[in-house]
């Protein structure tokens, strides 16, 4: 189709044969803060497979966003600094690009779509215009040109009367078509990954429904990845095949979607599963049954003990918990956690 | 409960707004002092553009017989000493103000705007030495500041716009850094960074417009008192030479002889200096108005 066609064909087209379009290796993104050391991304490694959609969760504060930045090298700094690991996107360390070439790989190769669609659009540049310039920038298309795709690319992200709306101004929007047109500029180039960083928390629930079937829409017919990061897990079992669970800067449990929720490994993702309100649970008789929350807060990054980060919040924590941070292992098949009682855990939900 | 005339309350928001002539006449509506004020800077205008057409007499030629002549009769409003036409002078001292006006008032912007624009975005050493720059020139009014950049670059058209656009720079700077500083961290500026933007085209592309509305507001209200500023140069004598008729160098050239036994020749450049800054006053106010976001509907 012609979306496929538009895009650069480079050298980075040789490297299909590997069917990981992304590959995160122990990223580490600290912060240099009055406080001191905030190990917000603390050795994180995943891979994404080429059209797949991979899930971050986990509470604020966390490393989700940062993990998003990251990978996109817009980590303020100072305070920020990526200290090491490896981002390979089809095979090209992004990390080691310099600041110009990766400028060409931003919304280009990979691109982003922001959480707040009130202020991620210029409020007095046309719509039109917002997405053209990714065009111009990468394709070196003209004005014209590039505002007819833009077109092109409203209507493709559901947007009627495409051709008024690209000369309308972003305050003459809601927040939903906001953000179709936020994914209409991400998605313009055609990029290889898309990071959705908490597309739909600032929209409402039915609105928030639309924009995700949108992302996986556009996923199926562009071949995009993408990586959704939320808090949301209501959202991830709707959309992402593979979960990582992230707590304190690190991973601490990954699976495939389906395996994650019948069977979580890790206290933090049970805890996470339970503090979904359920129906059943609210229309229970003595409707007196409260909804479980996971206790204390997240640790302050720029402290942490050398024992398991959870443990303070965890029903399970022994000493073995306060004394070493777990190993992060493959507990079952394709099934990795960070925990020294994942058996437990485990036995505990089927139980 | 008071009854509400939905369609009396529609026009007054300008609902029915239709077609220039209708916005015009909304503005009208909206604005009066506004419009005022706009048709005092259009007459200022059209008055400076054709010179040639509205007045009969030349500015420059004297002519002894008719010197210190009244107003009425064949000069409308007089002549002076040396019997040029008063009406013909203010007639053509209108390109000057307006030419000093306007080329000081965007001189001046285009400096301030790049200065304050590189020192709020890129921040840095560079910002820190600006602004202390900024600080010791604001120390100074206006005036005073134009009228040591006059003297010391001498008289002329050139030299008088670069004497009162310098000025006006650390005004507009800071406008232009503090809205930026603001700006720059705003998402759509990140969200341009992701689309792989660079800082330099952020900052023209997606600041800069950002910037536009207070830059105009400060314009207009600088246009008034560059006018003003060049008059007052030319009174002291500083700013454009002679022979070229400036209304501030008209009053001075009078104001201390004449101004008993002509005092059409101190009145009337005075009532034309005041009716141009009374009116870029009232039309900036108005611009204020409109532009200002707490009162866009």
């Amino acid at each position: 189709m012609s979306l496929q066609a538009a895009s650069p064909s480079n050298s980075a087209e040789q490297a299909t044969a590997t069917s990981r379009v992304l590959e995160v290796e122990d990223l580490q993104t600290y912060f240099y803060t009055r406080s001191g050391l905030v190990k917000a991304v603390d050795g994180v490694s995943f891979s994404l497979a080429r059209g797949a959609t991979l899930a971050i969760v986990g509470e604020s504060g966390c490393g989700k966003s940062v993990t998003a930045l990251s990978l996109m090298r817009l980590v303020a700094d100072p305070p920020g600094r990526i200290i090491g690991g490896r981002v390979r996107l089809e095979g090209v360390d992004l990390l080691r690009l310099d600041e110009a070439a990766m400028r060409d790989i931003r919304g280009n190769q990979i691109s982003m779509v922001f959480q707040e669609p009130m202020t991620s659009l210029n409020p007095v540049m046309t719509i039109g215009r917002q997405i053209s310039e990714a065009l111009i920038l990468h394709q070196r298309m003209s004005n014209k040109a590039a505002l007819n795709r833009a077109i092109e690319m409203l209507q493709l992200v559901g947007i009627p009367e495409p051709k008024q709306r690209a000369k309308e101004y972003p305050h003459q929007l809601s927040g939903g078509m906001r953000q179709r047109a936020m994914i209409a500029m991400a998605l313009a180039c055609n990029p290889r990954v898309l990071i959705a960083d908490e597309p739909t928390s600032a929209l409402d629930v039915t609105i928030q429904a639309q924009i995700l079937e949108l992302i996986a829409k556009l996923q199926r017919e562009l071949g995009t990845a993408v990586i959704l990061i939320t808090h949301d897990l209501g959202v991830v079992a709707e959309t992402a095949e593979r979960v990582i669970v992230m707590y304190a800067g690190r991973k601490v449990e990954e699976a495939a979607v389906g395996e994650l929720f019948a069977r979580p490994l890790h206290p933090y993702t049970r805890g996470l599963m339970n503090s979904i309100p359920r129906l059943a649970l609210m229309r229970r008789e003595a409707g007196q049954q409260r909804l479980q929350e996971i206790p204390g807060i997240v640790p302050a990054l720029s402290n942490l003990p050398q024992a398991c980060t959870f443990a303070p919040r965890c029903a399970f924590a022994d000493d073995m918990c306060r004394g070493q941070f777990p190993p992060y292992q493959e507990k079952r098949p394709d099934h990795w956690a960070a925990c020294w009682h994942s058996e437990r855990i485990a036995e505990k939900v089927n139980g | 409960m008071a009854v509400i005339d939905h369609d009396a309350e529609l026009a007054r928001a300008g609902a029915n707004v239709r077609g220039w002539a209708g916005g015009i006449f909304f503005f009208v509506r909206r604005y009066p002092l506004g419009a005022v004020g706009a048709v005092l800077m259009a007459m200022f205008v059209a008055t400076a553009v054709f010179a040639d057409q509205i007045s009969a007499f030349d500015p420059f030629t004297t002519n002894a017989r008719v010197s210190l002549a009244p107003p009425g009769g064949e000069h409308v409003l007089g002549a002076d000493f040396m019997g040029r036409d008063v009406f013909a002078r203010i007639v053509y001292g209108a390109r000057i103000s307006l030419a000093v006006g306007v080329g000081a008032t965007a001189l001046g912007c285009i400096i301030g705007v790049l200065i304050g624009l590189m020192s709020g975005f890129f921040g840095g050493w560079f910002d820190l030495i600006v602004q202390r720059l900024m600080d010791i020139m604001q120390s100074l009014p206006l005036l005073v500041m134009a009228l040591v950049m006059a003297a010391s670059l001498g008289p002329s058209l050139t030299n008088t716009i670069i004497a009162i656009a310098i000025p006006l720079v650390p005004n507009v700077a800071r406008i232009i850094r503090s809205n930026t500083l603001s700006l720059r961290e705003m998402p759509f500026v990140e969200a341009a960074r992701a689309i792989g933007m660079s800082e330099t085209r952020i900052a023209i592309v997606h600041v800069l417009p950002n910037t536009l509305a207070p830059l105009i507001v400060l314009a207009t209200a600088q246009l008034g008192s560059a006018i003003l500023v060049e008059s007052a140069l030319a009174f002291l004598g500083l700013g454009v030479p002679e022979p070229h008729p400036s209304w501030g160098r008209m009053l001075s050239e009078s104001a201390a002889e004449y101004v008993r036994t002509a005092p059409w020749l101190v009145i009337f450049p005075g009532v034309a200096i005041s009716a141009v800054v009374f009116g870029t006053n009232l039309f900036g106010d108005a611009i204020r108005d409109i532009l200002d976001p707490r009162q866009r509907l």
